[in-house]
């Protein structure tokens, strides 16, 4: 894991008390955060959890009906212009022009934001990004992997200094995601800031420091560690036989938070460590069955954290 | 990185020179290619002007020919057969059934086989001789009161030059008919020459309209709207991007459109072609912008292709293009000041037919200047730049 220099106390995104409604439902309540420059920031939660709200705020494409921040030194309310200019805003679902060719969406990007010479930023991109002889292929044509390939290089063609990268992984396969996680690193050591959100656990361990959010609220950030540490989730892992019984057995039992299988083990976590050992105590001895105290997943915290928040907030 | 400057160094970055119209080229490249691509809409740019003119120039015609009269001949007499003879003259009339009984005569007016009836009483002849001024009576079905109106308006002086020519009689006051007709530029009163203007300005209005009035909705539907809104381009930018290829694409239109009707349908051109060609690029325009101002109200291009429905229909009614200005009310008249077409009716008219210089077309120009921009004001603020 790459750690963030805490040297440069450089704050690429930093928003304080952001909240915005749609129709009377609140879709991001009181949320701060600060954003370190040249990190990749990953950005969890369910669906409608407010992720988009919270990155349209930050790019202007959305007003917050309360909270205050500044993006890139600027603010996010008044100077929503100059933002634009310095950030690079890859959406959720692809918004480039489908009857545009690769080439001609890449020249339309560069020629709105004033680059001097628009058709060789388009060639270099489309080198760039691995879609030379495809320069000429309508983008409604692509297959989704080829799409988000160049949604990234449209984002990232007039220099940005921050990426706000929506779920940009979203139904593409393994390679092209593992791919596409490289290019960021790539991105992130030239100095650029990343915000990305995303539902995956492998990919929010790729980041230095994530932010989970659920219901409009941000419930942890941090990086991966200090997240899982915050939880005070204990987990024991168990190996054996018959883990479906045990699962069904130990569901709803007192300490028992929750129980979620992981290939051939299963994972029993709950917050009150000592209602949790007591409960597991008398199958700890049984035969066939192997108990690890061991650290709580990622996904674990997370569930837990949604869990707790859906008794929170419904 | 494609560029050579490294990002996150330069933390102030300026505009870009001529940052407007770097962006306006930007737009303006990208809908030309999109028209491109959209195989039917562009054949929609010369089939519509070119099927509408041919089908509305040869269709509409306020001035029909040759319509089915009958004759109730009681006399036959050499002025009788003259007076027949000029009206068949007039081409307006077509006799198709001579009947002889004066209830015939009413049925088949009646049913609508004839739209008129002429009636030569007995006696006619001599009646005319003695200058009793016997009443020759022409019945006129006049439910369609613009078919019977031109071939009843030729009537006096056609039938008034015929029995002079036969009966040498020196002043033709005392004829029996006094229809009055006057058809000045158009001396043959060719409903063509007035209608095919008048389409110049209506087939353009309805393309230019529906071109611009989609444009916002479109981008919104498409979800191109949010990467477009998250780029550094104004309003006004949009607009201009939005307007200007259907600037070229509607004076393509209007070449079209006016070739046809000088070519085909023999309509002149007695004014300057440059201050046509000019006047039509402001009108062009204006419909353009009020379009694309549609496009920034709606929500989604039903609602644009309705409200674009709610000005078009006015525009043909109260321009002046289907009825004549001045014989509308005068509320009716200020609702139509308000409409482009009205104002470009009237430029286009004069400088075909009368061939008008730019001093007399002063207030229908500045007219349209003023509606182009307040529809370009309303357009530029009401524009969403949020996704609010």
């Amino acid at each position: 894991m790459n750690s963030v220099s805490t040297s440069a106390p450089d704050i690429a995104i930093n928003v304080e008390g952001l909240s915005k409604s749609f129709g009377g439902r609140e879709v991001v309540h009181d949320l701060s955060m600060q954003v370190k420059r040249g990190s990749i920031y990953g950005f969890l939660g369910p669906n409608g959890s407010g992720k988009t709200t919270t990155i349209r705020m930050l790019c202007g494409l959305l007003t917050p009906d309360a909270g205050e921040g500044t993006c890139l030194g600027y603010d996010i309310r008044r100077d929503a212009d100059k933002i634009k200019r310095l950030v690079g805003y890859m959406t959720q679902r692809f918004s480039l022009y489908q009857d545009l060719s690769v080439r001609e969406n890449l020249e339309f990007v560069a020629r709105l934001y004033g680059l001097r010479d628009a058709r060789g930023a388009a060639r270099d991109m489309i080198q760039r990004i691995g879609l030379n002889g495809r320069e000429e292929q309508l983008a409604g044509e692509l297959s989704g992997g080829w799409k988000q390939r160049l949604a990234l290089g449209a984002c990232t063609l007039p220099n940005p200094q921050l990426l706000l990268l929506d779920e940009p992984t979203a139904g593409v396969d393994p390679k092209a995601r593992r791919d596409f996680w490289n290019e960021i690193h790539a991105l992130a050591a030239e100095g650029l800031t990343v915000l990305v959100s995303t539902h995956y656990m492998d990919e929010a361990e790729r980041c230095h420091e994530i932010a989970y959010i659920a219901y409009g609220h941000l419930l942890a950030h941090g990086t991966v560690d200090e997240v899982i540490a915050k939880s005070a989730l204990s987990t024991w892992t168990v190996s054996g036989d018959d883990l479906n019984g045990l699962a069904a057995e130990l569901t709803g039992k007192p300490g028992v938070d929750m129980v979620a299988p992981f290939g051939t083990s299963l994972h029993v976590s709950g917050r009150d460590k000592a209602a949790l050992e007591a409960t597991i105590a008398p199958y700890r001895d049984r035969k066939g069955w192997r108990w690890e105290d061991s650290e709580p997943s990622l996904e674990d915290v997370f569930i837990d954290l949604m869990t707790r928040s859906k008794d929170n907030f419904q | 990185m494609s560029a050579t400057d490294v990002a996150g160094q330069n933390r102030e970055v300026p505009e870009p020179r001529f940052g407007f119209w770097r962006r306006n080229y930007a737009m303006l490249v990208k809908e030309f290619i999109q028209l491109r691509r959209d195989r039917v809409s562009f054949a929609m740019i010369v089939m519509i002007p070119v099927m509408q003119l041919l089908l509305f120039g040869y269709a509409i015609n306020t001035t029909p020919r040759h319509l089915p009269t009958a004759v109730l001949v009681q006399e036959d007499s050499d002025l009788a057969r003259s007076v027949l003879k000029a009206m068949e003259n007039t081409s307006y009339f077509r006799f198709t059934r001579e009947v002889h009984s004066v209830a015939e005569f009413d049925d088949l007016l009646q049913s609508g086989k004839v739209l008129f009836g002429v009636e030569i009483p007995r006696g006619f002849e001599r009646a005319v001789r003695r200058g009793d001024r016997p009443a020759l009576l022409v019945a006129a079905d006049a439910t369609d009161p613009v078919a019977a109106g031109s071939a009843l308006g030729s009537l006096g002086a056609l039938v008034q030059t015929a029995l002079a020519h036969d009966l040498h009689i020196g002043d033709p006051s005392e004829m029996p008919f006094e229809i009055r007709a006057h058809a000045r530029y158009n001396p043959a009163a060719e409903s063509r020459l007035n209608i095919v203007p008048g389409l110049v300005g209506t087939i353009l209005t309805m393309t230019m309209l529906i071109f611009t009035a989609l444009s916002v909705t479109r981008e919104i539907e498409r979800g191109t709207m949010e990467s477009l809104l998250s780029m550094p381009i104004r309003p006004v930018e949009v607009m201009f991007g939005k307007i200007i290829p259907y600037v070229i694409v509607g004076f393509v239109q209007a070449t079209l459109i006016v070739s046809i009707g000088v070519l085909l349908f023999g309509v002149p051109i007695l004014g300057s072609v440059v201050l046509l060609a000019a006047l039509t690029t402001l009108f062009i325009t204006t419909n353009l912008s009020i379009g694309y101002t549609f496009s920034t109200i709606v929500q989604n291009q039903l609602q644009a292709m309705q409200m674009s429905m709610m000005f078009f229909l006015p525009s043909i009614l109260l321009s002046g293009f289907m009825f004549p200005f001045a014989g509308m009310p005068v509320w009716a008249q200020y609702l139509g000041e308000a409409l482009p077409l009205t104002h470009y009716i009237r430029i286009v008219r004069a400088i075909m037919l009368k061939g008008a210089a730019p001093s007399n077309l002063q207030y229908d120009t500045i007219a349209l200047i003023v509606l182009m921009l307040v529809a370009m004001t309303i357009a530029v603020t009401r524009f969403r730049r949020t996704l609010d």
